[in-house]
């Protein structure tokens, strides 16, 4: 079996009688990308800090590449690579001063392996614009570029795609690939769904708890209680009302000019159509579809 | 007859410099519809926006609000907007209420109009129980809903929203978006709403698909996935890494995107034996174990890399 790059056992933090992080265990293996998604506040930012050793758990323990990280702080730090979503970069600084900065930060003195990490990125003809003046894309191009400088064994992502366009995202989530197969881990907290899509596995958070973590084809399966269904109608709010009520149906949304519907799997299309006619909601039309991460964490977390 | 537009916009245009941010572009939305502007950065997604509202001015082109010409009369046209920008301002040191005052009498509400109205506003958002507390003191969802307050309380027939959820997490969206559908479906207003994410681009009647400032598709999002039809297949198998390797090699496969736990492979044309040519071709060589091949209904996100790859444009 592979290594543990982290491996928490009832890992928690308490913030006087506030619970943030609840008993959290979990592991990621090497080379594997991972996701761990909630909502603001559910705990993940906490857990990160605690990887990081800037955190003390309260109790519980977190091992990450072997080592406790209430204990061997400084020597985590120097193998894990952080990038987090306010880019942390000198916006008056070229390109090149950024990534210079950061690698002597971390003991980098290898100018060549600089400019191959810049190369690798797509930022060698950028290397004298000013990093504030680079469009979103890039900036989270060169933020990633620092954080990887440093040749980490881990690298801990948080919410690195937030605003960018699925083109800039995939081209993102392309080079996180790239870097897995050569070995290095990815850890990445996110509160979007097209971004946990990304991941081999998927942990969801709440409250401070790890209520699932599984990979999303895995969770889709059995986080959810039947079947996803998209419902046309054209009075969308009577076709909701008739819906939400209906026996089986365990979730009715607004999806748009449709519902999102997750009923158990004794509910059929000519079912939810009869249910409809029977409240006078007329022209309803149901259609099977493929469960997305957010029907899952609605599942879990509404 | 058809029905009035509440945006009647043709031919929008809007350079900066040598920059050509909105070139041509026409946008039609209709009572009861949301409209989305989906486009990556620098597409052009908030130019096209402001010169809507009129916080930018045209280079070319015409903006009618229900049937009013922006232009013409830009304050007449203007009373029936609601515009929420990306980074909305608010008083962190008013209370919601007063926040909402504010707005109710920057739109010209009278003193007898503007408290009923902005207690119904709050009401329909939620916020009602917290009309006394600072705004600085709300939660970022609680912000973000203060912000839709301010944009509807002047009772507004078309609403313009600039990328209205960005940094809020998926609870925090799927309430906004229920409330945005409420408005939509009970008082038939209009809404044109920018977004980069393709899981809210889902969620409109009809979808702009926006490159260089200019339209490459549009339809509902039924439509726009069916162009793909037949033409992405699911790939699940180990080492993953090894199968996407190969896939970028067969024939007839155009693009091959990683996810997670699978791939997603976009065949060039839809052939209907795609599955088992795609099964055999991987399998060749052997050394990989392959779960799945299977043909998937196009999701937004393939439609839209398509596109950004030169996929045929509308004519």
């Amino acid at each position: 079996m592979a290594d543990a790059v982290i491996r928490t056992e009832a890992l928690t933090k308490m913030f006087g009688e506030f619970t943030a992080v609840d008993r959290v265990s979990f592991e990621v293996h090497t080379g594997e990308v991972v996701g761990y998604l909630g909502p603001n506040g559910s705990g993940k930012t906490t857990t990160i800090r605690m990887l990081l050793g800037l955190l003390r758990p309260s109790s519980g323990t977190a091992r990450v590449l072997g080592r406790d990280v209430a204990v061997e702080t400084e020597a985590i730090r120097a193998q894990v690579g952080y990038m987090s979503q306010k880019f942390a970069l000198y916006d008056d600084l070229s390109v090149w001063e950024n990534i210079e900065f950061y690698a002597t930060v971390y003991g980098e003195h290898d100018k060549q392996h600089l400019a191959q990490t810049l190369e690798r990125l797509g930022l060698s003809g950028l290397r004298s614009e000013r990093a504030g003046a680079l469009p979103v894309g890039w900036r989270q191009r060169l933020a990633l570029a620092i954080a990887i400088v440093h040749r980490p064994r881990l690298l801990i992502l948080d919410e690195p795609t937030s605003g960018v366009d699925p083109i800039a995202r995939r081209t993102f989530w392309d080079l996180i690939y790239e870097l897995a197969d050569e070995g290095m881990t990815a850890f990445v907290t996110t509160h979007y769904m097209d971004e946990a899509e990304y991941c081999q596995r998927v942990g969801i958070m709440r409250e401070g708890k790890l209520l699932a973590m599984d990979s999303p084809t895995r969770l889709k399966q059995t986080a959810l209680k039947g079947k996803a269904w998209d419902v046309a109608a054209k009075d969308v709010l009577g076709a909701l009302a008739a819906l939400e009520t209906m026996a089986g149906v365990s979730r009715a949304g607004l999806a748009g000019d449709h519902l999102r519907v997750i009923a158990e799997t004794s509910v059929d299309g000519p079912a939810l159509v009869a249910r409809l006619d029977g409240a006078g909601v007329v022209g309803g039309r149901a259609e099977a579809v493929e469960p997305g991460l957010e029907d899952v964490f609605l599942a879990l977390v509404g | 007859m058809a029905e009035l537009n509440l945006l009647d916009a043709r031919g929008l245009s809007k350079s900066f410099g040598a920059v050509k941010a909105v070139d041509g572009l026409d946008l039609l939305v209709a009572p009861g519809e949301i409209v989305g502007l989906v486009g990556p950065d620098g597409a052009g997604k908030t130019t096209a926006l402001r010169l809507v509202c009129g916080a930018l001015r045209l280079d070319a082109g015409e903006v009618s609000i229900v049937g009013i010409d922006l232009r013409r009369e830009a304050d007449r046209a203007r009373e029936h907007i609601g515009y929420l920008s990306q980074r909305f301002s608010m008083y962190e040191d008013l209370s919601v209420l007063e926040n909402i005052r504010f707005f109710a009498e920057v739109r010209g509400l009278k003193q007898d109009e503007w408290e009923p109205r902005a207690r119904e506003i709050l009401d329909f958002v939620g916020l009602g129980p917290f009309a006394d507390r600072r705004a600085g003191q709300l939660s970022g969802g609680m912000k973000q809903k203060l912000g839709l307050a301010g944009a509807l309380v002047h009772h507004p027939k078309l609403l313009l929203l600039d990328e209205p959820t960005g940094g809020v997490d998926p609870v925090t969206r799927q309430d906004f978006w229920q409330l945005l559908i409420r408005r939509v479906a009970t008082e038939g207003v209009g809404v044109l709403v920018s977004t980069p994410y393709m899981d809210e681009a889902a969620r409109c009647s009809r979808v702009i698909l926006m490159q260089k400032g200019k339209q490459v598709a549009a339809g509902t999002p039924a439509s726009l996935r069916e162009r793909l039809a037949g033409r992405i297949l699911e790939v699940r198998g180990t080492p993953l890494a090894e199968l996407r390797h190969r896939s970028a090699k067969l024939p007839g496969v155009e693009d091959v995107q990683t996810f997670g736990d699978r791939l997603h492979l976009r065949l060039a044309a839809a052939t209907g034996e795609g599955a088992q040519q795609a099964q055999s071709g991987l399998a060749a060589g052997g050394g990989v174990n392959i779960e799945l091949v299977r043909l998937i209904p196009p999701q937004l996100e393939d439609v839209f890399i398509a596109f950004a790859a030169g996929e045929g444009k509308d004519g």
